[in-house]
């Protein structure tokens, strides 16, 4: 009688445990899309400003045209870009392409008083801070997640839900990762 | 102290004020009720009860829309409305303020606050509000003139930093309390004045029937207290706000990464010698930059931690490069 009560217990505090295993997955898988969300409303953003941008600039930057296709083509690939790896990478390739842009356009005068010009570089720049704040939640909370699905003994019942360990997105920082120029021609 | 202690310990404090606040009014009343009315035969609390329900409705009055009052005594307007006012560069700094607050609030990982807009020249800037679904951020006219884009969102973080650990509570109640107080005191003082002229000499016949010394001991102290609670409660405000200002810098700083670019802003707008006349006296603790422009901010030491709402802008900014030093 008492063994049965015992075993009883056991089960279920072992069910306890199944069902607490599972719904801390469930709410962390869901903060980790919510934190996804956030980004992915910010890339819409950032992709939809890019074509204003390049039909404002290309009648001055007409000599620039392969700046500007690297931008177009830039984005296309970003736009496309599925999950967070995959699309870390595009955006990085991106905010890259846009520098140049951007550095090319102090050269025009004109480009510099555009007012229009100049809103459009500010909601850019606006809207690559907020992915990159946003990126910071995103990352933790997925890490969280993640590590969650990984140790044990929860790894073993992830075997039974069947949870996805989520994608980071991580982006190459641009400064770290580039060739440094290096200049020889030692000018004195 | 972590993010959650801070802000357990914010909220506890608000009540705390809170509490203190309307046990002090319902002094006043008793007191009104002892030496003013004085009959103690059928003693009916009149004062006390009135003074009960009037700090009460008060100190709801300062927790709901104390945010309202400040930002209406210092006429802030919305950004919307200053921008449909505002053409060219302004509506573009506007247009920048927006987004640098966007950008904070999704570092800091609260819902986009309110924005206003004060019509000062003198850079400051304040938050206010009862928590982060109830927050507003106010900057000058002047800040949006002097700072960088970079400047400006290290002063948005900073503001924003205040409202994650709930100092906007703490602070906007205070505010509101610390004028009801001074308001009540100076209504107070009055009405004293014309009952010692009109009934002064039936209370004095009163009191020598029933208390003695006593009754003589407890007007004294009654006395004191309404005399000095308006002094009582400015320090309370600046004891309150002097030393987060340096836990915002270092939060804010947190949050923009960039603890350089705030040490600059506190540059500029420290290097704007005028005082910022559209923020009044009872919400300066709120500020970023002491508005009063004191003397005694530049100092430390014991007086200058009593009387002043803000620390020395010198060791603010020192706390700041030193952070951006040990970052690089």
């Amino acid at each position: 009688m008492t063994a049965m009560i015992v075993i009883l217990g056991l089960f279920g505090l072992v069910a306890f445990y199944v069902i607490g295993v599972y719904n801390r997955f469930v709410t962390l898988r869901n903060q980790t899309q919510n934190g996804w969300s956030q980004i992915d409303v910010q890339l819409k953003r950032r992709h939809d400003l890019i074509p204003n941008l390049v039909n404002t600039v290309k009648g001055v930057m007409e000599f620039e045209r392969d700046t500007l296709t690297a931008v177009v083509d830039a984005r296309a690939r970003a736009v496309s870009a599925a999950g967070p790896a995959a699309a870390a990478r595009a955006e990085g390739e991106l905010t890259q392409a846009l520098g140049r842009l951007f550095a090319l356009a102090e050269n025009y005068p004109q480009l510099k008083s555009n007012e229009n010009v100049k809103m459009l570089q500010e909601e850019l720049s606006s809207t690559e801070n907020k992915i990159s704040f946003a990126r910071q939640f995103y990352n933790d909370i997925a890490t969280k997640f993640n590590t969650g699905l990984q140790v044990f003994p929860a790894n073993v019942l992830n075997a039974l839900f069947g949870f996805q360990i989520a994608e980071l997105f991580l982006v190459p920082d641009a400064a770290e990762r580039e060739v440094p120029k290096v200049d020889l021609s030692m000018r004195k | 102290m972590n993010l959650l202690e801070q802000q357990a310990a914010n909220r506890r404090r608000t009540w705390l004020i809170i509490a203190v606040f309307v046990g002090f009014f319902a002094l006043l009343g008793a007191g009104f009720d002892l030496f003013m009315l004085g009959s103690r035969e059928a003693y009916v609390p009149v004062g006390a009860v009135m003074a009960l329900g009037v700090g009460s409705v008060s100190a709801l009055a300062g927790y709901f829309s104390g945010d309202k009052a400040v930002l209406a005594s210092a006429r802030a307007v919305p950004i919307v409305q200053a921008a449909t006012a505002a053409t060219g560069d302004a509506r573009f700094r506007l247009h920048q303020l927006q987004n640098v607050v966007d950008e904070m609030a999704i570092a800091a990982g609260l819902p986009r606050p309110q924005v206003y807009v004060v019509g000062d020249p003198d850079p400051n800037a304040f938050a206010t509000g009862r928590d982060p679904a109830h927050a507003s951020i106010a900057v000058t006219q002047g800040l949006l003139d002097t700072v960088s884009r970079d400047e400006l969102q290290g002063v948005v973080a900073h503001e924003m930093s205040h409202i994650r650990n709930y100092d906007i509570r703490l602070m906007t109640v205070v505010a509101a309390l610390v004028g009801a107080v001074v308001l009540l005191s100076d209504w107070k003082t009055r009405m004293m004045r014309w009952g010692a002229i009109s009934g002064g000499g039936g209370r004095r016949s009163r009191s020598s029937k029933g208390g003695g010394p006593i009754m003589l001991v407890l007007l004294v102290i009654w006395l004191v207290a309404i005399i000095l609670a308006p002094f009582a409660a400015q320090m309370l405000a600046m004891a309150v706000s002097r030393q987060r200002e340096y836990l915002a810098d270092a939060s804010g700083a947190e949050l923009t990464r960039n603890p350089a670019a705030l040490a600059d802003a506190l540059e500029k707008i420290e290097a704007q010698v005028g005082p910022t006349r559209a923020i009044k006296r009872g919400s300066a603790h709120l500020c970023i930059a002491d508005p009063l422009d004191r003397k005694l901010t530049q100092k430390e030491g014991f007086w200058s931690n009593l009387l002043t709402t803000h620390p020395p802008m010198a060791k603010r900014v020192e706390a700041l490069r030193k952070m951006a030093f040990e970052k690089a």
